[in-house]
C-alpha cells in the first residue's frame, strides 16, 4: 500500500449531490481563502440542495456581494432568515416524488448578534452600560474575529431552532480559512477576562518568582498605558470588565458547544479554493486541520477552473499556428482565436498541476471543480449555472 | 504581453502621470488578492530607478516581501533587498505591531526583560489587538518616520511604498486621528497620530488603488476611493493589474472563417474543435465586454489609470521586472494632450 504513487491514482470524486441530498447532512461549511467564492458556492449549494433534493434550506451569507444580496431578496442587514420565492424544480423532476424544497437566505449582522449574546446573558440595565462602553464598541465593529465568533453563534442558533433540514454557512473573509476555527477561541479567552483582569490588577497575581517579575511588568504596562494612552483609556477599561463579568465564561461556553457541532457526524466542511499557489496552500492547510480536530472534511471545491473546449489542439501548435496565421495577415480571427486558446490551455495546465499539488499533500481527499463563469454571479440564473457546472474532478483532462 | 495591439487606446499608455514627482510616500491599497503586495514591490523597483532609494513597507505580518524577493522571513529592520544595475537601491522593512509597541515603550520607558516577559504572556499582542485604532497608529506612526528621516539635511528614502491593509479595512488603518481619539483622548499617542494625519492628508501622499477587471474589486474599490476622499485622503491612480490580453474585441466570430484558418495551419479543422475554438472566443468576448464597461466605470473616477499586463509566470523576479518597467513608464508618462 505504502509503496505505491498516491499522485498518479485517480483521485476521490467529490458528489456534491450525493451530499446534498443526504439527509443525514444538516450542515454544510463552505471554507477558503479570501475571495475564493465561498458566499458564491454557500448559496449556489443551498439554492440546489432546495431545488434539486427538495430540502427545507437556510443559507447564511456573510458580506455577500451587493447584487447577489439583491437577489436572495437581501435588501437589508436584519439576521432573519427571508424565503427566497421564486425558486424553481428543475427541470424534470417528478414533482409528486419529491415536494419542492424551500431556500430562505440571511446575512450575518454581527454588531446585532454581539448585542443579543449581551442581552441573553444579563440584564437590561447591565446591557445598556456595556453598549455604552467605547471598548464595547470599538470591539463589537472591528475586533478581528468578532465575526467568525457571530458567524459561529448564529450557526449554533440556528441549529438548536431545529427548523431546517440543512443550514450551509458561509464563513467570513478572512485571509486564512483557519480563522474560522481559530477566532472564536481566541475572542471567548479574551471575553472570559483572565487577561484584562491580570492587566488592570496586577498586585493580585501570585507570588512566584516568574510570576512577580510578570506582575512587575504588568505594572510598569499599566503605568505605561496610562502615560501613553491617557488615564480615560484604563477607566474605560475597567468599566468594559466590570461590565461583562457577568458573561465571564458564558462565551467560552457557547463556542466550545457550537464547536462540538461542527465535529459531529451531520456536519460536512467544503474548503472552496481557487486553482491558485496562495489558494491551495491555505487549502492544505484546512484540510490538515479539520483532520486534527475530527472535523469530517466533505472534500476540495476547486473554484473558477479555466475550461477548454477545443481539446484537440496543444498549447504548442496552438501558439505556433497563431504565430503563422498572424503573420500570414488573411486569418487573423482564426490567429487570434489559438493565441486565445494557448493560454487558456496553459492556465488550466497550471491548475491542473496546482490540483496535483493538493492531492500530493492531501491524498484522499475527494475533489470537484467549478468552470470559472465568463461573468460573476449576481442572480439566481447564475447560482443554478453554478450549481450545473459542479462536477466530480477525475483528473482525466 | 503585448500591448501594441490594443485596439481601444489603453488607459494605460496615456492620461496624467501615475504620481506627481513631488509624493514621498505611495500607499498601495485594493482588494484582497488583487495583487497589492506584487504592485508594491515593483512600484519600489520602479520607483528605485536612476540611482534612487526606496522602501518597501509591509504591515500585516505575511511575509510577503520575503515570498515576492524568494528571501528568508525578514527580521524587523530595514534591509537591502534589490540593487538595480542604474544604481538604485530597495530596502525592505516588514513592520511588527508587538515589536512597533515595544520600541515605542522603550521610547518612554526602559522595559528591559519586562518588555520580553510582557511579550511572552501575549500582553503586547492583547494590546495591540485590543484596540486596533491603538495598533495602526503605531504601524503608520512608523512608516511616517521612515518618510521623513533625514541625515544632513537630506530624505533617507526618496520614496517609501506601503503594502497597505485591503480596501475593507483601509480608511479605518489611515484615518488615524479618528480612531484614536475615541480610544485615547490626551497623551503621546494622541499627538504621534496627529502627526501621521498630517503627513498622510499632504500632498507627500498618494493612496494608489490596485484592481482587477472583474466586478467585486470594482465596486469594493470605488467604495474605499469614496470613503478615501470622504476622510480627506489624497487620491493616487488607478493600477489595473491582471487584465485579459485586449484580443477579439470587435470580432465576429464565423465558423467557415475559423475552419478554413484552422486548415491554412494544417491543424484539425473537425467540428468539435471548430465548435470548440468559437465557444471559447465567445467566452473571451463576454469577458471583454465586461471588462471595458468596467474600465469605463473606472475612468470616471477622474483618477490615472495604470494597467498592468497578466503575467505568464507570477511570482517571479522577471515577472516584478516586466511591471515594475510598465510603472516607470506611468510615472514619467507626459500629461496627455
Ligand atoms: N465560478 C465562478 N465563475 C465566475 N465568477 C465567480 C465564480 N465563483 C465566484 N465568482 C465571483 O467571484 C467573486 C468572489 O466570489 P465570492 O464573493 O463568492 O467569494 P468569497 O470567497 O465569499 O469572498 P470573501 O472572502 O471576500 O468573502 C464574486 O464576484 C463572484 O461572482
Ligand atoms: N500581473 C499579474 N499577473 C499574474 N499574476 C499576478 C499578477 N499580479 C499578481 N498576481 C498573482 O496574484 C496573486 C495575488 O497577488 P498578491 O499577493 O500581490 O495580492 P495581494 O493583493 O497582496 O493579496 P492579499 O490581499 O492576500 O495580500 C499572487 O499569486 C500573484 O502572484
Ligand atoms: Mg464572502
Ligand atoms: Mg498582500
Amino acid at each position: 500500500m505504502s509503496a505505491d504513487h498516491s499522485a498518479s491514482r485517480p483521485p476521490l470524486r467529490l458528489e456534491t449531490d450525493a451530499i446534498l441530498g443526504d439527509p443525514q447532512t444538516k450542515i454544510i461549511v463552505c471554507c477558503g481563502s479570501g475571495g475564493v467564492g465561498k458566499t458564491t458556492t454557500a448559496a449556489a449549494l443551498a439554492l440546489r440542495a432546495a431545488e434539486l433534493h427538495g430540502r427545507r434550506t437556510v443559507v447564511l451569507t456573510i458580506d455577500p456581494a451587493r447584487r447577489l444580496a439583491q437577489s436572495l431578496g437581501l435588501t437589508e442587514l436584519d439576521n432573519t432568515p427571508r424565503q427566497v420565492k421564486e425558486i424553481e424544480p428543475a427541470p424534470g423532476t417528478d414533482r409528486a416524488a419529491l415536494p419542492p424544497g424551500e431556500l430562505h437566505a440571511m446575512m450575518l449582522d454581527m454588531k446585532r448578534t454581539f448585542d443579543e449574546v449581551v442581552l441573553a446573558h444579563t440584564d437590561p440595565r447591565k446591557a445598556a452600560e456595556i453598549f455604552a462602553n467605547p471598548f464595547y464598541q470599538a470591539m463589537s465593529a472591528t475586533f478581528s474575529g468578532t465575526q467568525e465568533y457571530m458567524a459561529m453563534e448564529k450557526l449554533g442558533q440556528l441549529r438548536s431552532a431545529d427548523e431546517w433540514d440543512l443550514i450551509v454557512v458561509d464563513t467570513p473573509p478572512s485571509r486564512s480559512a483557519l480563522d474560522f476555527l481559530d477566532a472564536p477561541v481566541r475572542l471567548a479567552r479574551f471575553l472570559d477576562g483572565k487577561m484584562l483582569r491580570l492587566l488592570l490588577a496586577p498586585t493580585r497575581a501570585g507570588g512566584h518568582r516568574v510570576f512577580s517579575l510578570v506582575s512587575a511588568s504588568f505594572g510598569i504596562f499599566s503605568k505605561a498605558v496610562t502615560r501613553v494612552l491617557g488615564a480615560q483609556l484604563l477607566t474605560d477599561l475597567s468599566g468594559f470588565v466590570g461590565a461583562l463579568d457577568s458573561l465571564f465564561g458564558g462565551f467560552r461556553e457557547r463556542a466550545e458547544r457550537t464547536y462540538r457541532v461542527l465535529q459531529a457526524r451531520e456536519t460536512v466542511f467544503l474548503v472552496v479554493a481557487a486553482p491558485e499557489p496562495d489558494a491551495i496552500r491555505e487549502a492544505v492547510y484546512f484540510a490538515g486541520r479539520l483532520a486534527q480536530d475530527d472535523m469530517p472534511l466533505g472534500g476540495l471545491l476547486l473554484n473558477r477552473v479555466a475550461t477548454v473546449t477545443a481539446d484537440e489542439i496543444s498549447a504548442v501548435d496552438a501558439r505556433k499556428a497563431a504565430e503563422s496565421l498572424t503573420a500570414l495577415d488573411d486569418f487573423t480571427l482564426t490567429g487570434e482565436l489559438l493565441g486565445l486558446h494557448a493560454s487558456l490551455v496553459e492556465q488550466r495546465d497550471r491548475q491542473l498541476a496546482m490540483t496535483e499539488r493538493f492531492l500530493a499533500a492531501c491524498p484522499g481527499v475527494p475533489v470537484a471543480r467549478i468552470a470559472a463563469q465568463p461573468t460573476d454571479i449576481h442572480d439566481l440564473e447564475g447560482l443554478r449555472a453554478i450549481g450545473a457546472a459542479l462536477v466530480p474532478h477525475t483528473g482525466s483532462r | 504581453m503585448a500591448r501594441r495591439n490594443h485596439p481601444q487606446a489603453p488607459a494605460g499608455q496615456c492620461g496624467p502621470a501615475l504620481a506627481d514627482p513631488a509624493t514621498r510616500l505611495h500607499v498601495v491599497t485594493g482588494k484582497g488578492g488583487t495583487g497589492k503586495s506584487t504592485v508594491s514591490a515593483a512600484l519600489a523597483l520602479a520607483l528605485a530607478a536612476d540611482g534612487r532609494r526606496t522602501l518597501l513597507v509591509e504591515v500585516e505580518g505575511r511575509q510577503s516581501i520575503a515570498q515576492l524577493f524568494e528571501l528568508e522571513p525578514l527580521p524587523y529592520q530595514e534591509l537591502p533587498i534589490a540593487r538595480l544595475d542604474c544604481g538604485g537601491t530597495v530596502l525592505a522593512l516588514a513592520i511588527d505591531a508587538e515589536a512597533a509597541l515595544l520600541e515605542y515603550l522603550d521610547l518612554f520607558y526602559r522595559l528591559g526583560v519586562a518588555g520580553r516577559a510582557l511579550r511572552k504572556v501575549g500582553a503586547i499582542d492583547f494590546a495591540t489587538t485590543i484596540a486596533p485604532g491603538v495598533r495602526d497608529v503605531l504601524l503608520t506612526g512608523k512608516v511616517k518616520e521612515a518618510v521623513t528621516r533625514a541625515v544632513d539635511g537630506r530624505w533617507v528614502y526618496d520614496a517609501v511604498v506601503l503594502d497597505a491593509p485591503p480596501t475593507g479595512r483601509i480608511g479605518r488603518f489611515l484615518n488615524v486621528t479618528a480612531e484614536t481619539a475615541r480610544l485615547a483622548k490626551i497623551g503621546p499617542i494622541k499627538s504621534q497620530s496627529e502627526g501621521v494625519a498630517a503627513l498622510l492628508r499632504s500632498p507627500r501622499t498618494a493612496v494608489h488603488l490596485v484592481t482587477r477587471l472583474e466586478e467585486m474589486p470594482v465596486q469594493e474599490g470605488t467604495d474605499a476611493m469614496a470613503e478615501l476622499k470622504r476622510l480627506g485622503l489624497p487620491a493616487g491612480a488607478i493600477i489595473v493589474n491582471n487584465a485579459w490580453p485586449p484580443v477579439l474585441t470587435e470580432a465576429r466570430i464565423s465558423n467557415a472563417e475559423i475552419r478554413r484558418g484552422l486548415a491554412a495551419a494544417g491543424l484539425p479543422s473537425d467540428r468539435k474543435t471548430v465548435t470548440g475554438l468559437a465557444r471559447e472566443g465567445r467566452e473571451h468576448q463576454t469577458r471583454l465586454a465586461v471588462e471595458s464597461r468596467l474600465r469605463a466605470e473606472l475612468r470616471t473616477a477622474d483618477r490615472p489609470v495604470v494597467e498592468l499586463p497578466s503575467l505568464p509566470h507570477s511570482g517571479t523576479r522577471t515577472g516584478l521586472e516586466v511591471l515594475a518597467t510598465c510603472l516607470r513608464a506611468a510615472l514619467h508618462r507626459p500629461e496627455a494632450s
